[in-house]
């Protein structure tokens, strides 16, 4: 292959070239219209995570493979999975309110974008007018490779900067270290004191210290809701988990007269009184009335 | 030893044929590594494990793989079923993705093309690896939050902390070795091993390694996103049928990758063992795949090695020994290697300087470490207060049996002690 045929090629793009540039390319702005325009907080953390694969994918293709491949450690695998994280942790399905609590941060955000659009215009500019370009490849050789030139730009001419920008992260990560850290005032509940304490409670209140019931597994249900039955046949209360206790405080009378019908019916279809078709059902797909389950029957 | 530039020449059709060689080497290698794991685990147990499939029950997980396959896969109904698709998909092509820079062997001729055995190499693949084994978690993040369920979520997340956690450590112990490799190709970190493993020369990276890959896997003993007792299967408990087949499969991989990986860092790669490397001509031609396969079967045996013997930890041990014991060490260590380098580069060979300064360090080291032992014994007598005198059952506490030298109060309900039933015989009997 002779030169001119290489410069050619660079300059059009190869097949492979265009077609990783349209792919990517196209998938990034998906990635970033999802973002804004999602509904949901983690579908919006997907979608950047798809536009940041992306772009890595351009970086690597135009040279920079070093860039491309720290671009997906440390933003994808490390700052959008703790996003995700947080916004897993506040809520499974939490979307957005609509209701603005900044004020007026749509001025705000306008001026924001017009001095970013000036700065990115007025780089941008320079970058493609001032600037002389020896091309990627030239700058990879100059120091042996890629890596290498980088670190080598990183600690000599813009060290400074470098060491400033690490500061500042630092400085930011004690920040909210500090924000976020609470003193505590008092001793720590260890395992000793939480069952001393649990002992005094019983002693003065008469609370059960030791674990509590099961819920009950009945013929009719085997849900959590369901109570246990004490040894003289009442249910006990306890072994309903705390928030259901309110509800079925009121339910209990009529379970257990549920479970008294139930025991009847099946006590006399052992005994031959009673056919095995149901009375009545309770629960089949929320119909209660046998004739709605069984249409063929309407007759009788 | 294939250079840097030896790769990306190859024609299409011996890419495919490697992308496919890759491919079936790990989906036997997964197979096995079940059926291998199930049987030692078995003989530390005391079990026969399985042996009715195949010779020595070879063909057991390949059955158990179609028996998962055909089974009925069940999506609940508060699943997000885009991400729940996404997931397992994310995981497994992860998995595959990584292996694509581990190097097999030197270069062999297939079918009259001089090529290396490695599917493809550049200037910075261990980073990629990195790179791939960090999507891969969002496979298993997605999973938990996908499902709709508490136990899968309260799973991905810890799977997500316990992941990224020690990725850190991870990362770091590679620094050491890249500094003494002088490049981030796996290949040529493998030819840079020719005398000296790395293993022995960075042995702390490589200790640091080998922790944190038990810990980036989740395997036993730091399997905690899949605590069985405590989370049920953790990210993965809502899936079934292939996709949980999936999460399977990557899991195997991983476990292949990482330990591909340390081979390919710390043990030479497929560089034959010290003994056996003095014969000449060992380390050309197929046969170094040989070399590399054993000692990738030697980590995996560590593995589950590693689940037969050891418990779980709780989840506040596990972070805290990533966070405060592993990440420290690492950062220390590399300040020291990078030190020493630069001294080395700056003064020339000082052997005999650095060995005393090395000496005077670790004498302080040891130093602090007594220091530290010695504040420790001081440990806080307990404030133990014998209990004497008569215990009344009602006294502030639960009814408990009585200490010994405790006298117990009746009830006017028991009026026979049981005899033998009190540890203490002065109390005064009841009239019967």
């Amino acid at each position: 292959m002779s030169m001119s045929v290489i410069v050619a090629a660079a300059s059009e793009g190869s097949t492979g070239e265009q077609f990783t540039f349209w792919t990517c390319a196209i998938l990034s702005v998906i990635g970033a219209l999802g973002l804004v325009l999602s509904r949901k907080t983690v579908h919006s953390a997907l979608f950047t995570a798809l536009t940041m694969l992306n772009l890595a994918v351009l970086y690597i293709a135009n040279d920079a493979p070093f860039l491309g491949l720290v671009q997906v450690i440390v933003y994808t695998g490390a700052v959008m999975m703790l996003f995700l994280f947080v916004l897993m942790l506040v809520g499974v399905d939490s979307s957005d309110s609509l209701i603005e609590t900044l004020k007026g941060q749509r001025l705000i955000a306008v001026l924001l974008l017009a001095g970013f659009a000036v700065l990115l215009i007025l780089t941008l500019g320079t970058a493609l007018t001032g600037t002389q370009s020896v091309g990627l490849v030239a700058a990879n050789e100059e120091f042996g490779g890629n890596v290498q030139g980088l670190a080598h730009l990183m600690f000599t001419t813009y060290l400074l900067p470098l060491e400033v920008v690490a500061a500042l992260l630092i400085t930011a990560a004690l920040g909210a270290l500090v924000l976020a850290h609470r003193d505590r005032w008092t001793p720590k509940l260890d395992q000793e004191a939480l069952s001393r304490l649990r002992m005094e409670r019983y002693a003065e209140t008469g609370a059960h210290p030791g674990p509590l019931p099961n819920p009950g597994v009945l013929a009719t249900s085997n849900a959590i809701g369901t109570p246990a039955l004490l040894p003289d046949g009442s249910p006990s209360e306890l072994s309903v988990p705390p928030p259901l206790r309110g509800e079925s405080r009121s339910r209990l009378a009529a379970e257990t007269t549920e479970i008294d019908a139930d025991v009847t019916e099946v006590r006399e279809i052992a005994e031959g009184k009673e056919t095995m078709r149901p009375k009545a059902l309770r629960d089949v797909d929320g119909h209660t009335d046998l004739a709605e389950v069984y249409p063929e029957e309407k007759g009788d | 030893m294939p250079e840097l530039s030896d790769f990306g020449n190859d024609p299409f059709w011996l890419v495919c044929l490697k992308t496919l060689g890759v491919f079936v080497i790990l989906v036997v290698l997964v197979l096995f590594t079940i059926w291998a794991e199930r049987r030692v685990v078995a003989r530390m147990q005391m079990r026969i494990g399985p042996n009715r499939t195949g010779p020595f029950g070879l063909l057991q997980s390949l059955m158990d793989g179609f028996k998962l396959a055909l089974k009925e896969e069940i999506i609940p109904v508060t699943a997000h079923r885009a991400v729940y698709w996404l997931a397992p998909l994310l995981s497994a092509i992860t998995a595959f993705a990584a292996f694509a820079v581990i190097p097999f062997g030197p270069e062999v001729s297939i079918f009259g093309v001089i090529t290396p055995l490695q599917l493809t190499d550049f200037p910075q693949s261990v980073l990629y690896v990195l790179a791939v084994a960090s999507i891969g978690i969002y496979g298993l993040v997605l999973a938990g939050w996908s499902s709709g369920s508490t136990y899968p979520l309260l799973g991905g997340l810890r799977s997500s902390a316990q992941m990224i956690s020690y990725e850190i450590s991870m990362g770091l112990s590679f620094v050491a070795v890249f500094l003494y490799a002088g490049s981030m190709s796996t290949s040529q970190i493998v030819s840079s091993q020719q005398s000296l493993w790395f293993a022995v020369l960075l042995a702390p990276s490589f200790v640091i390694y080998v922790t944190a890959m038990v810990g980036e896997t989740n395997r036993a003993p730091f399997d905690l996103p899949e605590a069985e007792s405590e989370l049920v299967g953790g990210f993965h408990t809502e899936y079934s049928s292939l996709k949980f087949a999936m999460f399977f499969l990557a899991e195997y991989i991983n476990m292949v990758t990482v330990s591909s990986i340390a081979t390919t860092l710390f043990l030479g790669g497929w560089m034959a063992p010290w003994p056996l490397s003095l014969i000449p001509g060992i380390n050309s031609g197929w046969l170094p795949m040989l070399w590399w396969l054993a000692k990738t079967m030697l980590f995996i045996y560590l593995f589950i090695w590693l689940r037969g013997t050891l418990p779980r930890l709780r989840y506040d041990q596990f972070m805290a020994f990533g966070w405060r014991v592993l990440i420290p060490v690492s950062l220390l260590w590399i300040v020291l290697v990078s030190g020493l380098r630069a001294i080395r580069e700056e003064m020339g060979d000082t052997s005999n300087t650095m060995l005393a300064v090395g000496a005077i360090i670790l004498a302080v080291l040891l130093g602090l470490l007594l220091l530290a032992t010695m504040r420790r014994t001081r440990v806080r007598e307990p404030d133990i207060v014998e209990p004497t005198g008569p215990l009344s059952p009602q006294a502030g506490t639960f009814p408990v049996p009585p200490l010994p030298g405790q006298t117990f109060e009746y009830t006017p309900r028991s009026r026979q002690p049981v005899a033998g039933a009190t540890t203490s015989g002065s109390q005064e009997e009841p009239d019967a």
